[in-house]
């Protein structure tokens, strides 16, 4: 699935972020996946409030070299392989 | 050689032997701790810390039924104040509504209920209790309630051919994750594997059902499963390389490589009340032993698979060739694969379909003193 542009994608019961050894981490049941750069600031993102048109806007934003769509791209990648690990959930 | 050494990823805390179930497959050992020698909650706290500064990122709460400790709320919170993210893997039958909301407050993340089956009687049979009810009211709590829940589901002859109905039971619960784990044969499930490994028909059914399911339920549960290494072609990468990702800690305070390590032997284990996480991590003799290349045997040795599955599972090499550096003796490359074979084809022969007479009964797992 593609994730819809007026979603709201917050972390699934049970995934948190975290931090070890000065490391961010994205804990989830029996798993965890180490966060640098752009998929920790799209995962501080996925907190309930922002759509993910905002999130795509405030990283073409942060990363405003790199081709804006391309960003899109990378992004509702990301975005559906968390929700297929179901670390996400979309509120409407 | 030994290998570049690397951190821990998650501890296994074995928290008590205690257990109002008895499955004929239990994964604790034979011998049992009993309560009076259990560690207490300061040094189980103490262990937590070590383990976050070590570089742990998860702590696994087990037993034995862990929720039989009165002081899980606190252990509970020491894990979560040490940084750690914690799973809890119960039977379910000590809980209540109030205990369950308790430990989600501590800090709990993700509750793993166990089942033995889909039924009332299969479940029964293999636990030696009736707890079948009790686990589907916690189902019904776990709906209205944000935790990440996962069914584990271990798989043996008498249940595999129930998978649809365990199935049809995570999809109307809240869970996020179901484990289809297949019995792994050592203690309780060694001694009464003859009754618990199933054939070949039934395991290449299981494994077209796993791949189906993953399929239609792909973004809403997520489907693990383990199938009986006895037939597999190559060996189970166990724990993921012996001293490589994962520890475990028993009841008493000794650390083990892996479940089933205190069978070997030659091994003796550090204690977590005499020594610091990371000195026995780094250093100890039990967890150097078989920990990178240099303990392996030929075919292993300059094999090019070792550094995925590292030589298979010791305790299991020693179990079935009375080596435990031995390849692992599931693995088709392995000199000793025919003992396992001898094992599949009595048991895969058209007269040896279902268990007779002379079949031995369960033996049930018993309780600590």
């Amino acid at each position: 699935m593609t994730p819809d542009a007026n979603s709201k994608p917050r972390l699934a019961p049970g995934c948190r972020l975290s931090e070890n050894n000065q490391q961010r981490v994205l804990l989830m049941p029996e798993r965890a996946l180490r966060l640098n750069g752009p998929s920790l600031e799209i995962v501080q993102r996925c907190d309930g409030q922002h759509t993910v048109r905002q999130i795509i806007t405030d990283l073409q934003q942060i990363y405003s070299k790199a081709e804006p769509k391309k960003v899109e791209t990378d992004i509702l990648g990301y975005l559906t392989l968390l929700h297929d690990q179901r670390a996400l959930d979309f509120d409407a | 050689m030994t290998s570049a050494r690397t951190n821990p990823l998650a501890l296994i805390a074995e928290l008590t032997h205690r257990c109002p179930l008895h499955c004929v497959y239990c994964s604790n050992p034979l011998e049992l701790r009993s309560r009076a020698n259990e560690l207490d909650t300061q040094t189980w706290s103490r262990v937590f810390r070590e383990a976050a500064e070590l570089g742990v990122l998860q702590a696994d709460f087990t037993g034995g039924e862990p929720l039989a400790r009165t002081d899980i709320l606190e252990l509970v919170r020491a894990a979560r104040t040490a940084g750690l993210y914690i799973n809890l893997i119960t039977s379910g039958l000590p809980l209540d509504e109030a205990r369950l909301d308790a430990l989600l407050a501590a800090g709990l993340d993700h509750l793993q209920l166990s089942f033995q089956g889909a039924r009332e009687e299969i479940a029964a049979e293999i636990s030696g209790t009736k707890s079948h009810a009790q686990k589907l009211r916690v189902l019904e709590w776990l709906k209205s309630r944000r935790v990440a829940v996962t069914l584990n589901f271990v798989i043996h002859r008498r249940n595999i051919d129930q998978l649809a109905e365990m199935l049809a039971l995570a999809e109307s619960s809240s869970a996020t994750r179901v484990e289809f784990a297949h019995v792994q044969y050592y203690g309780w499930a060694f001694a009464n594997r003859e009754r618990l490994l199933p054939t070949r028909e039934q395991v290449a059914h299981s494994i077209e059902f796993f791949k189906r399911a993953q399929q239609r339920l792909s973004g809403k549960i997520r489907i693990e499963y383990v199938v009986p290494d006895y037939y597999a072609k190559y060996p189970k990468p166990c724990m993921g390389g012996w001293g490589r990702k994962l520890m475990l800690i028993t009841p008493t305070g000794e650390a083990l490589p892996c479940h089933a390590a205190q069978i070997i032997p030659e091994l003796h284990f550090e204690n977590v009340r005499d020594r610091d996480l990371r000195e026995i991590w780094e250093n100890s003799a039990a967890f150097q032993k078989f920990r990178g290349e240099a303990w392996m045997q030929e075919p292993c040795k300059t094999c090019d698979r070792r550094e995925q599955d590292f030589g298979g599972c010791r305790c299991q090499a020693l179990l079935l060739t009375g080596d435990a550096s031995a390849t692992d003796p599931v693995c088709s490359l392995a000199p000793t694969r025919g003992n396992v074979d001898a094992i599949l084809e009595a048991l895969n022969a058209p007269s040896a379909a279902e268990p007779t007479l002379t079949t031995p009964a369960w033996l049930y797992r018993l309780n600590p003193a």
